[in-house]
């Protein structure tokens, strides 16, 4: 019985095996990896693209170009400062407000809530990831502008008021609305990533540290102690969505170039003046100078977005 | 009508286990422990007595129930989303009826897989139960870290490389670097829940070794996979099968002359 087994089956060693593989696999395989390829060419590409037509505005400005203030058109004079100011504000700001709520979501998401509410509550929270921007910028001008010139404001400036940065008239569209509108849509990267990387913490730890003696707070910071990177790079990519978001700033931020400290007074991002002044610009110097904005912007996205990946893949790629 | 509550009556009541049985006492027992996973029962009436300074293992074939009858001993079966019924006392009181965290400081559980927490040093995952216990004062803490590594048999491999990450270790040093993390809390009951069954066989030996000494402070509860084993190490084997405690007798009497056909199928390998 073994030894048939063994014998080759006859007929086999009459069939020739070709060393090419099936010529219909190895289009395909091709045919994707072009695919694949041209996205990473469209980036460098758009690069190019970008640097060339900024080069004018590099030319003539320098690095004059990142420390002016002054954003003149007419003069031809342009600096970039108070934008980068402002993306810089608004997004840390926005920051501020949705990374504590966020991580208490995406805790009570990974180590508290049962099974089918965990379920629900992250459809939920997605969900907001998906509103269009325009939409939140609509809500932003009717519901969040005038409930911050009405109430948030005057509040602030009459108990903070001492503080510069709760100081001026209550416009209510200014950074303030742009850092609050900003959170809410930065909110839902940051909770379902936190609680990915949450979640990637082997169940190891947690009996661990309980078997300690540990309570369930305790447990918890031990747990985020072991996310700690991984929850770094979901804040960045919040970070970077709040940097590249255009629509619903610019519907509510006041666009007005200039650097304030206070909350309350307008400002404008890289994105916004990209979006409001492109069809306006008429001198090839103007244009030059808004493209090198978005090569700015184009530049910090990515660098933004890379460490982030890098520091939740970090994390999550153990378990 | 279970035939394994009939069983328990009959040998807490035999001579043989009368004496010498728990001469220091009973430190934890159950009675009519039933646990389930959502509707699946993973445990039927067992009744047990599990005597103080000594080793008691739990064997059986995989999925009989003995991980979960560990885990029910310091309510970490709850931790797991599972739930009982019954009793389980520590010391005459009903472990149910404190609050989980004091019963898990009492009883100490070290686990299958070495887990040393890798975001801190070898100190730092000893001195983390002190810390977080807050009652330990700051100056006592490296001198119980100490006191803990020597128990594990771990102290002289890792005095000089205290800083270094708990991870950084070798698996059997990592799992007696967790057994010191159990001992520093002071604990009265350690469980084991297959403590070797990741390492080699030197590192396996040497926690053996460290179980035997460990029994003239502390009641230790192992599961194991295998039996040579539970006989080296322990004083009392309970066998399980299918979520029922068959037997449960000294380790010898059952290794040698099993009361149960069951028993001696599986301790003669006849399956499982």
């Amino acid at each position: 019985m073994l030894t048939r087994r063994v014998l080759p089956l006859p007929g086999l060693s009459s069939v020739k095996i070709s060393p090419r593989r099936n010529l219909g696999d190895v289009v395909f395989k091709y045919t994707t990896l072009t695919f694949a390829v041209i996205v990473l060419l469209l980036v460098v590409l758009m690069a190019y693209e970008m640097y060339v037509e900024s080069k004018p505005s590099l030319a003539k400005f320098g690095w004059d170009f990142f420390t002016s203030s002054t954003w003149d058109p007419v003069r031809e004079e342009y600096g970039a400062l108070p934008f980068i100011f402002g993306t810089m504000m608004s997004s840390l700001l926005a920051l501020l407000i949705a990374l504590p709520l966020s991580l208490g979501i995406a805790i009570f998401l990974s180590e508290m809530a049962p099974h089918w509410l965990e379920r629900a509550l992250s459809f939920l929270v997605e969900l907001l990831a998906g509103i269009p921007s325009i939409v939140y910028g609509l809500w932003g001008i009717f519901v969040l502008v005038p409930w911050i010139r009405t109430s948030v404001e005057p509040l602030l400036s009459t108990h903070l008021g001492f503080l510069p940065l709760f100081r001026g008239a209550p416009y209510g569209f200014g950074m303030l609305a742009a850092g609050f509108i900003l959170s809410i849509m930065i909110l839902p990267i940051i909770s379902s990533i936190s609680r990915d990387v949450l979640k990637a913490v082997p169940q190891g730890q947690r009996e661990a540290s309980l078997a300690i003696g540990a309570t369930k707070w305790e447990s918890i910071r031990i747990i985020l102690k072991d996310a700690k990177s991984g929850i770094l790079g979901a804040t960045l990519l919040g970070l970077g969505r709040a940097i590249g978001e255009t629509m619903a700033v610019t519907m509510v931020i006041g666009n007005r170039p200039t650097i304030s400290l206070s909350l309350f007074d307008p400002g404008y991002t890289m994105a916004s003046v990209l979006a409001n002044e492109f069809t306006e610009a008429t001198t090839s110097m103007y244009v030059s100078a808004l493209v090198e904005i978005a090569l700015l912007l184009f530049v910090i996205t990515i660098i933004v977005n890379i460490l982030a990946r890098f520091l939740v893949w970090s994390v999550t790629k153990k378990s | 009508m279970q035939p394994e509550t009939i069983r328990h009556t009959e040998l807490t009541t035999s001579p043989s286990l009368a004496d010498g049985f728990a001469p220091n006492g009973i430190k934890m027992s159950t009675t009519n422990l039933n646990a389930f996973f959502g509707e699946l029962q993973a445990l039927y009436d067992v009744n047990m007595e599990i005597a103080s300074n000594r080793v008691l293992a739990i064997i059986g074939p995989s999925g009989c129930g003995k991980s979960t009858f560990l885990r029910c001993l310091n309510r970490m079966h709850e931790v797991a989303g599972g739930t009982m019924t019954g009793s389980v006392l520590l010391d005459g009181h009903d472990i149910h009826e404190t609050d989980a965290v004091l019963v898990r400081k009492r009883v100490g559980m070290v686990f299958q897989k070495p887990n040393p927490f890798p975001t801190m040093s070898i100190f730092g995952n000893v001195a983390i139960g002190l810390r977080l216990n807050k009652g330990t004062p700051r100056n006592q803490i490296a001198e119980l870290v100490e006191q803990s590594l020597k128990q594990a048999a771990l102290w002289d491999e890792v005095k000089d490389s205290l800083d270094k990450s708990g991870v950084s270790l070798s698996g059997g040093q990592q799992q007696r670097l967790c057994i010191a993390r159990t001992l520093a809390v002071n604990p009265e009951v350690i469980l084991m829940d297959e403590p070797a069954s990741a390492l080699d066989p030197i590192a396996t030996a040497k926690i053996e070794e460290l179980i035997y000494d460990l029994k003239k402070d502390y009641t230790i509860v192992i599961v194991t996979h295998n039996m040579q084993q539970a006989a080296r190490v322990s004083d009392h084997t309970a066998f399980f099968y299918l979520g029922r405690l068959i037997e449960f007798d000294e380790t010898k009497k059952l290794f040698t002359n099993p009361a149960k056909k069951q028993t001696e199928e599986y301790i003669t390998g006849r399956f499982g």
